[in-house]
C-alpha cells in the first residue's frame, strides 16, 4: 500500500498474486493497525474520536458505492435510500424484537441488497446518465414509502429511538467504545471488499464495467452480476445506515435524503472509482474538509475578517472552499485522491537515484 | 521516466500542500476557553436550506449576547456563544455539538428538527441542557421523559392548538360545521400538528381536509386551486417552511382567496416570507404565529442599537427583520437567565450543565419589555406554556391581534402523554 520495489522481480505467480509483496508491507499494516486501535483512541480526546467516528461511518458506504460504481461501472443516486432501509429496518427489529447489532446489522443490510438489487433492475437495460435516473426514482420512492407508512417510520416525527449497541453486557456509549465497534466493521468492510474484488465476482464486476457486451461474449452472465452488483453494493449502504443508527441512537428520514447520496457519490469520484484505498481517502476526504477548513478559519481568519463579519464569513468561505479544493484536486488528478498518491509514491520509488 | 516527471513533481507539490494543510488544522481549533467566562454552545445554519432564518437567527443572538457582556455579563461572568455552521446536516451537527462539549459549553442551542432527534440521547448522556425553540419533538415538552431537551417555546402541538383557538375565534366563537383546511410540508415536522387537529375535531366539529406540499415546496398551485374552488374552507392553516409559504401566499392572492383567512405557523411568518411573495400589499391580511414578540418596539432592540450607536456603527441589516432576530433574542436570552439562575442557586460558582438544567427549570416570568411570554419552566414542563400571539400583515408591517394565548392546554397534555 505504502511502498514499491524499485522493479519488477517477480519469477512465479505465487509471488505476483501475494497480498505483501514485501516484507514492509506486512509491517507497514501492522503499524497501521496499531495506529488507529491502541495509539489514536489513548491519545485523542472525545471529539477528535467523534470526528474519526463519523470518517469511519462514511468509509463503509464509500466502500460499497464504489463496488457498485468503480468498480462495475454502474451509477446510484439512491444510496442514501439504501441506507434508510437499513437504519429503518434495524431500528424496527430492536424497538419491537429487542434484537442486538450482531442480528440487526446483517438484516438491515439484507433488505438493503433486496431492495438495491430490485432497484438494480433497470440497470440491465439502461445505462449512464439514463440509469441514474432510475436510481434518482428509486430514492424518492423510498423517502417517500419510509415518511408515509408508519409501520416502517414508528408514526409521525418517521424517527425511532434506537438504545446503543450491547457488547457483553456492556452499553457502547462513550465515543471511544463506539470507535471500536465501528471499527470492527471498518476492517471488517475493508477485508470483505479486498477479497470481493480478488475473486471470481469482482473480476466479472470489472469485466462488465470495461466492456459489457465483451464480458457477456466471454461467458459472464451479466444480469445475475449486475443485481450481485446493487445488492452488494447495497448491503453496504444498509450497513452503514445501521451503524449510523446505533451512532445517533436515532433511525431519522431526514438523515438519508438525496444530498446523501450525492455527497456519497462525491466521495468515490473525489477518492478514486474502482479502488479501496480512494474509498477511504474520499470518506476522509469529504468528512474532514470542512472541518479542516473551519478549524483554518477560526485560527487565521482573523487575519483577513473583522470579528464581527468573521461570523457569517466563515460557513460561507468553507463551502467556496471546500468546493474549489474539490475542482483543485480534480483538475490536478482527474483519476482521485488514490491516483495522486500513486504518483507521489511512484516519484519516490527510485528516488533519489531517477533518471 | 522523464515524461511522467513533471506531474509527479506537481503531485509532490499538492501533496505536501494537502499536508500542511492537514498539520495546520491538527494542531486543532484554539478556541480555549479564558477565565471568567461561561461557554454556550450554538448550531446555525447560514448556508443550508434553512439560511433565511439563520442569517438572522444567529447574529441576534451575538448581538444579544454582547449587549449583556457590554453591562458587565451575568453575576461577574462574562458569556460567550461559539457557533458552528452545520448547514443542516447531521453529520455536521454532531460535530458541532462535540465541539461545544469539548470547548466547555455549560448549555446548548440546537438548530433543526433532525438535529434534535439525534442529540436527544446524547444531551442526557452527556447532561448538557439544550433549547429547541419552535421546533423538535413536541413530546420533549414532558421534562420527565425529555430531562436534557427544552423547546421552551410552544411547540407544533401547542401551534395546532392556538391556530384552531384563533381560527375559532375569528369565525364567531362556533366552529360546528366549518370548514378547514390545514395546508403542510409533507415532512415530519409538516405532519405532527395533525392529531392535534384530529383530536380538536371530536371535540368542536368543524370538517377538516388535510393538503400536502411535497417538499421542496415551490409548486403548489394545484393544491391552492383544489383548496380555494373545491373544498373552499372558512379558513386554512399553513404549516410551511423555507421557500414554500411565499409560494403559498403568491397562489392564495392570483387564486383570489382571501388572505385574512390564512394563518401561517410560526415558521411560515417572518418578513422575508412576504417579502418573497411579493410585497406587502401581496399578503394584506395575511395572519402570522409567533413564538416571540414581533416588532421594533422592545427595550432590547433600542438597547442593541444604542450599542453599535456607541461603536460609531449602523446597526446590523439583520435588525431589519423584526420576527426571525427577535426570535434569536428570545433564544439568547432565555439561556442567559438559565445561567444566571444557576449562579445564583450555586453560589457563583461556574455552573455544570446539570446546574444550568435546573436553572432552565426555573425560569419564570423573563419578559423581556414583552417580547418573552410569561413563561414558567418547570420540572415537568420544559415548553413553559406553550404561548403564541397571533400578527396580521397589515399596511407594510405585522400588527399584532392578540395577546399571549395558550389554548386547548389539556388536549396537548393527553397527546404527549400518548407519544410513544
Amino acid at each position: 500500500m505504502f511502498h514499491r520495489e524499485s522493479g519488477v522481480f517477480k519469477t512465479s505467480y505465487a509471488a505476483d498474486m501475494a497480498l505483501y509483496p514485501l516484507p514492509i508491507a506486512k509491517w507497514a499494516v501492522a503499524a497501521f493497525a496499531v495506529l488507529f486501535i491502541v495509539v489514536a483512541p489513548l491519545t485523542l480526546g472525545e471529539y477528535y474520536i467523534s470526528i474519526l467516528n463519523l470518517c469511519l461511518i462514511a468509509v463503509v458506504g464509500a466502500l460499497g458505492l464504489n463496488i457498485l460504481v468503480g468498480y462495475t461501472g454502474q451509477i446510484s443516486i439512491g444510496h442514501g435510500a439504501f441506507m434508510s432501509v437499513g437504519a429503518y429496518t434495524a431500528a424496527n427489529l430492536v424497538t419491537h424484537l429487542g434484537a442486538p447489532f450482531w442480528i440487526t446489522i446483517p438484516a438491515g443490510g439484507l433488505m438493503a441488497a433486496l431492495i438495491g438489487a430490485l432497484v438494480g433492475i433497470p440497470s440491465l437495460r439502461i445505462k449512464g446518465i439514463y440509469l441514474a435516473i432510475a436510481t434518482l426514482a428509486a430514492q424518492l420512492i423510498i423517502e417517500w414509502t419510509i415518511n408515509h407508512v408508519p409501520a416502517i417510520s414508528g408514526g409521525a416525527q418517521a424517527s425511532i429511538q434506537v438504545p446503543r449497541p450491547t457488547l457483553f453486557g456492556v452499553q457502547l456509549k462513550s465515543q471511544v467504545q463506539l470507535y471500536f465497534f465501528l471499527m470492527g466493521f471498518v476492517v471488517l468492510a475493508i477485508v470483505g471488499t479486498a477479497n470481493l474484488v480478488r475473486s471470481r465476482i469482482g473480476r466479472a464486476f470489472v469485466a462488465i464495467r470495461d466492456q459489457d457486451i465483451a464480458a457477456e461474449i466471454i461467458g459472464i452472465n451479466i444480469f445475475r452480476y449486475k443485481l450481485w452488483a446493487f445488492a452488494i453494493s447495497s448491503f453496504y449502504a444498509g450497513v452503514t445506515g445501521v451503524l449510523y443508527t446505533y451512532y445517533l441512537g436515532i433511525a431519522n428520514y431526514e438523515q438519508f435524503q438525496l444530498n446523501v447520496s450525492i455527497d456519497y457519490l462525491a466521495m468515490v469520484i473525489i477518492g478514486g472509482l474502482g479502488s479501496i484505498l480512494g474509498s477511504i481517502f474520499g470518506a476522509v476526504f469529504v468528512t474532514l474538509l470542512p472541518i479542516l477548513t473551519r478549524w483554518f478559519l477560526e485560527d487565521y481568519g482573523w487575519l483577513f475578517f473583522s470579528q464581527s463579519d468573521l461570523l457569517n464569513a466563515i460557513p460561507n468561505l468553507r463551502l467556496i472552499m471546500f468546493g474549489g479544493l474539490i475542482i483543485f484536486f480534480l483538475v490536478v488528478e482527474p483519476e482521485g485522491l488514490n491516483r495522486l498518491w500513486r504518483n507521489i509514491r511512484n516519484y519516490f520509488r527510485v528516488w533519489p537515484f531517477s533518471y | 521516466m522523464k515524461s511522467i516527471s513533471a506531474r509527479s513533481v506537481a503531485a509532490i507539490v499538492f501533496g505536501l500542500a494537502v499536508g500542511a494543510t492537514a498539520s495546520l488544522g491538527l494542531t486543532g481549533p484554539a478556541a480555549a476557553q479564558q477565565k471568567g467566562e461561561i461557554l454556550i454552545g450554538e448550531q446555525c445554519d447560514r448556508t443550508g436550506a434553512t439560511q433565511i432564518v439563520g442569517i438572522r437567527l444567529c447574529a441576534a443572538v451575538q448581538d444579544y449576547i454582547n449587549v449583556v457582556n457590554s453591562k458587565g455579563g451575568v453575576e461577574g461572568w462574562k458569556i460567550r456563544v461559539d457557533e458552528i455552521d452545520h448547514e443542516y446536516k447531521v453529520p455536521a451537527g454532531m460535530e458541532a455539538y462535540e465541539r461545544a462539549k469539548k470547548d466547555g459549553a455549560v448549555s446548548y442551542m440546537i438548530y433543526g428538527t433532525p438535529h434534535a432527534q439525534a442529540l436527544n440521547q446524547k444531551l442526557n448522556e452527556d447532561k448538557m441542557p439544550a433549547t429547541s425553540p419552535g421546533f423538535g419533538i413536541s413530546a420533549s415538552a414532558d421534562g420527565v421523559r425529555y430531562p436534557y431537551l427544552f423547546p421552551v417555546a410552544a411547540t407544533y402541538w401547542s401551534q395546532a392548538a392556538a391556530a384552531v383557538q384563533f381560527t375559532k375565534d375569528k369565525l364567531g366563537g362556533n366552529l360546528k360545521g366549518k370548514k378547514i383546511a390545514y395546508v403542510f410540508y409533507d415532512n415530519p415536522a409538516g405532519r405532527e400538528p395533525i392529531p392535534i387537529l384530529e383530536a380538536l375535531q371530536k371535540i368542536e366539529g368543524y370538517e377538516l381536509r388535510t393538503f400536502a406540499v411535497p417538499p421542496p415546496g415551490v409548486e403548489m398551485g394545484a393544491q391552492v386551486l383544489d383548496i380555494t374552488q373545491r373544498f373552499r374552507p372558512d379558513f386554512v392553516i399553513n404549516h410551511l417552511f423555507g421557500r414554500s409559504p411565499s409560494v403559498a401566499i403568491k397562489e392564495y392572492k392570483r387564486a383570489g382567496y382571501s388572505l385574512s383567512k390564512v394563518l401561517g405557523l410560526v415558521w411560515a411568518s417572518a418578513e422575508a416570507d412576504i417579502e418573497a411573495a411579493g410585497g406587502w400589499q401581496v399578503a394584506e391580511g395575511y395572519y402570522t404565529m409567533q413564538f416571540a414578540g414581533a416588532g421594533d418596539d422592545f427595550p432590547i432592540r433600542q438597547e442593541i442599537k444604542a450599542m453599535y450607536k456607541a461603536q460609531n456603527k449602523a446597526p446590523p441589516k439583520e435588525m431589519d427583520d423584526t420576527v426571525v432576530y427577535n426570535r434569536g433574542l428570545f433564544i439568547a436570552a432565555l439561556h442567559v437567565e438559565a445561567i444566571r439562575n444557576a449562579l445564583k442557586a450555586n453560589g457563583g460558582q461556574k455552573p455544570t450543565g446539570e446546574q444550568v438544567k435546573k436553572g432552565f427549570e426555573s425560569i419564570n416570568d423573563v419578559t423581556l419589555g414583552g417580547l418573552v411570554p410569561p413563561l414558567k419552566i418547570t420540572a415537568a414542563d420544559h415548553e413553559g406554556g406553550g404561548w403564541v400571539q397571533i400578527f396580521q400583515a397589515k399596511g407594510g408591517k405585522f400588527v399584532k391581534m392578540t395577546e399571549w394565548f395558550r389554548a386547548y392546554p389539556e388536549i396537548v397534555a393527553a397527546e404527549i402523554k400518548k407519544a410513544p
